[in-house]
């Protein structure tokens, strides 16, 4: 599910003025609730949305890979922003994510950060070699989608960053 | 044995791989661009790994980004395939350094053949027949004529800083070489700036005649027999055929001893290709020999009973040959047709939605692909969707499966060379075994008229 298909959803919900909404699918749960609160519901699935396993080392245990649109959306679903510019921050090589610089050293960004386009938001490691990704936008962490030390493809999604 | 093996490929080639480590029972990685993300080597493989943009270069060309999918997964080998990184001797020395074995010759075989030139030399000294030329440019008449006498007429004349045809003279007598020198001098001035030239024999309407052997790292080494591939288009081979109608027993046993003992001179391992020009009266000349699997590799198997790419991973993990050369045996023939996503008549390319794909059974016919029903031939890489492989008891009855095989083929939703091929096994020559490099260009220089006329 990515960002488009839950905002259809979400203005569905709203428009025929639901109450209760549940979707269940392939390694996906959804469930909007309106009660004077709504929580959306996106719990992380165990595999990357897509029809082919994704490799995994022995070592690592399973990446929560969350469905693309990680939105935690709480209060009324009224309230939930008409245009959320949600940036997704994919990994350029295939390699082993690191959220910080060395193994004792605190994380580049944690969820809520602010960061300023050209800032380090993590490193991918191929071959010995410690390749940082920079931030294309000025923003707002909102997920983070990959553990430290996992194993990233080529285009597996890495961050959501909500640009200012 | 390995117990995980990543392909360094994709497309037919990846699937051979796949049938092959499937039988010996190892793990596979596919490695793949964004473009085949739905590919059926992906598909089959027990993992895979996104490795890159569509591009070649960012992704099967891509030796870091292969590498670290080796590491991350596990594997303890890299099969290259053929094209892409098959030939790079920087993976054979990387995949060395990082502990994973390449499934192939070693980086300095690698390289060494990959000198064209040094190529050459080492195979002069250990007896191979190369074409004979002036090594280096002609000075002066006399020179020039005795040179020629030597290397025996036809000579071409060519350019040292040429190419592309220019600066280029076919001459059959000696009578004509002074004036053709000093026209090839002049060309080439004007073209290349240098007016230097150059003798080497001219090989009238070639056969392109290539050995297949296997070499194992305990001093085993057999060859498999020869292909004939001279059915080609712009140096494209569009089929070709085991053994080849023009040689003899004498005449292969000659020359496949010929082709071991180069292979030892040079301390060769794993499977190799030795390619030749073939003159009209049965002489053999060195062109190159291929560091690796070829695409025709099939026809081979098909006649000798072999599994080239079993053996080529048996061999990379230490294994020794299962069989001596006396226990090599050739039984019929066999053709094999590439199909490509092609206009059959303008060549031009075209991938798209595969709608339908259906391709008979029966005895004697074989298919090596990665197309299906419903899949889509993306733009970015080789035209090449498919192989279609006969054998027979003879030559005429692996003509007569492969003829009907493609009759009953079908492929709805993009354009392939199938009616090409249909055209090519109907016409005399080919029927009696009457070709060379030159086939193609006759036969697509003919007018349409009568090419209508075969095709009824």
């Amino acid at each position: 599910m990515d960002l488009d298909q839950l905002k259809q959803i979400l203005d569905l919900v709203r428009e025929h003025d639901l109450s209760d909404f549940e979707l269940e699918g392939e390694g996906l749960r959804l469930k909007i609730r309106k009660s004077g609160g709504v929580a959306a519901e996106v719990p992380p699935a165990p595999a990357a949305a897509g029809a082919a396993p994704v490799a995994s080392p022995p070592q690592a245990s399973p990446a929560p890979a969350p469905v693309s649109a990680a939105l935690a959306v709480t209060g009324p679903v009224d309230s939930v922003p008409q245009d959320v510019e949600l940036a997704i921050v994919k990994s350029p090589i295939v390699g082993t994510f690191y959220r910080s610089s060395e193994p004792e050293a605190p994380s580049f960004v944690e969820v809520g950060a602010m960061v300023k386009k050209g800032q380090v938001l993590c490193i991918i490691e191929a071959m010995k070699l410690m390749n940082e990704i920079d931030s294309e936008y000025d923003g707002e962490v909102v997920d983070v989608y990959v553990e430290n030390g996992q194993p990233v493809q080529y285009g597996e999604r890495l961050f959501a960053i909500r640009t200012t | 044995m390995f117990k995980k093996i990543l392909i360094a490929n994709r497309g037919e080639v990846a699937m051979r791989i796949i049938y092959a480590c499937r039988e010996l029972g190892i793990k596979t990685v596919a490695v793949f661009s964004e473009a085949d993300e739905d590919s059926l080597h992906v598909r089959f493989a027990d993992e895979e790994m996104r490795i890159g943009p569509a591009r070649s270069a960012d992704s099967y060309l891509n030796v870091p980004a292969v590498i670290t999918a080796a590491e991350l997964t596990g594997a303890d080998a890299i099969h290259p395939g053929y094209g892409f990184l098959s030939e790079s001797a920087y993976l054979a020395e990387v995949c060395e350094a990082c502990h994973i074995k390449f499934i192939g010759p070693t980086p300095q075989v690698i390289r060494l053949m990959g000198d064209k030139a040094r190529a050459r030399r080492v195979m002069r000294k250990a007896g191979v027949p190369i074409l004979p030329g002036s090594d280096g440019p002609v000075e002066g008449e006399e020179k020039a004529l005795k040179i020629a006498k030597d290397i025996g007429y036809p000579v071409i004349v060519k350019a040292t800083a040429g190419g592309g045809g220019r600066g280029m003279r076919v001459v059959r007598a000696p009578g004509e070489l002074s004036q053709a020198v000093k026209t090839a001098q002049r060309e080439a001035e004007a073209a290349f700036g240098v007016g230097d030239v150059y003798l080497e024999k001219y090989v009238e309407s070639p056969r392109h005649v290539e050995f297949q052997i296997l070499g194992d790292h305990h001093g085993g080494m057999i060859h498999l027999g020869e292909r004939e591939c001279s059915i080609q288009r712009r140096h494209q081979k569009l089929l070709e055929e085991s053994p080849s109608p023009a040689l003899s027993e004498k005449m292969r046993r000659k020359m496949g001893s010929i082709v071991i003992d180069a292979a030892k001179a040079v301390q060769y391992t794993n499977a190799g290709t030795f390619e030749f020009l073939m003159d009209p009266d049965g002489r053999f000349y060195f062109m190159e020999v291929n560091t690796r699997l070829q695409v025709e590799h099939p026809v081979t198997e098909m006649v000798t009973g072999v599994d080239i790419v079993k053996e080529q991973i048996r061999i990379a993990a230490g294994e020794r040959l299962y069989l001596k050369q006396s226990e090599v045996t050739f039984t019929g023939h066999s053709l094999e047709c590439r199909v490509n996503a092609e206009d059959p008549e303008t060549f031009v390319p075209s991938p798209g939605l595969i709608r339908v794909f259906s391709v008979p059974g029966g005895p004697g016919v074989r298919l090596e692909t990665y197309a299906h029903s419903e899949c889509t031939i993306s733009p970015y890489y080789d035209s090449m969707i498919a192989k279609i492989i006969t054998h027979g008891r003879d030559r005429p009855e692996a003509i007569a499966r492969m003829k009907r095989t493609l009759e009953m083929t079908v492929i709805e939703g993009i354009k392939t060379t199938i009616p090409l091929h249909l055209r090519i096994l109907a016409d005399p020559d080919f029927i009696a075994g009457k070709v060379s490099t030159a086939f193609m260009d006759r036969f697509l220089a003919r007018p349409s008229g009568s090419r209508l006329a075969e095709a009824v």
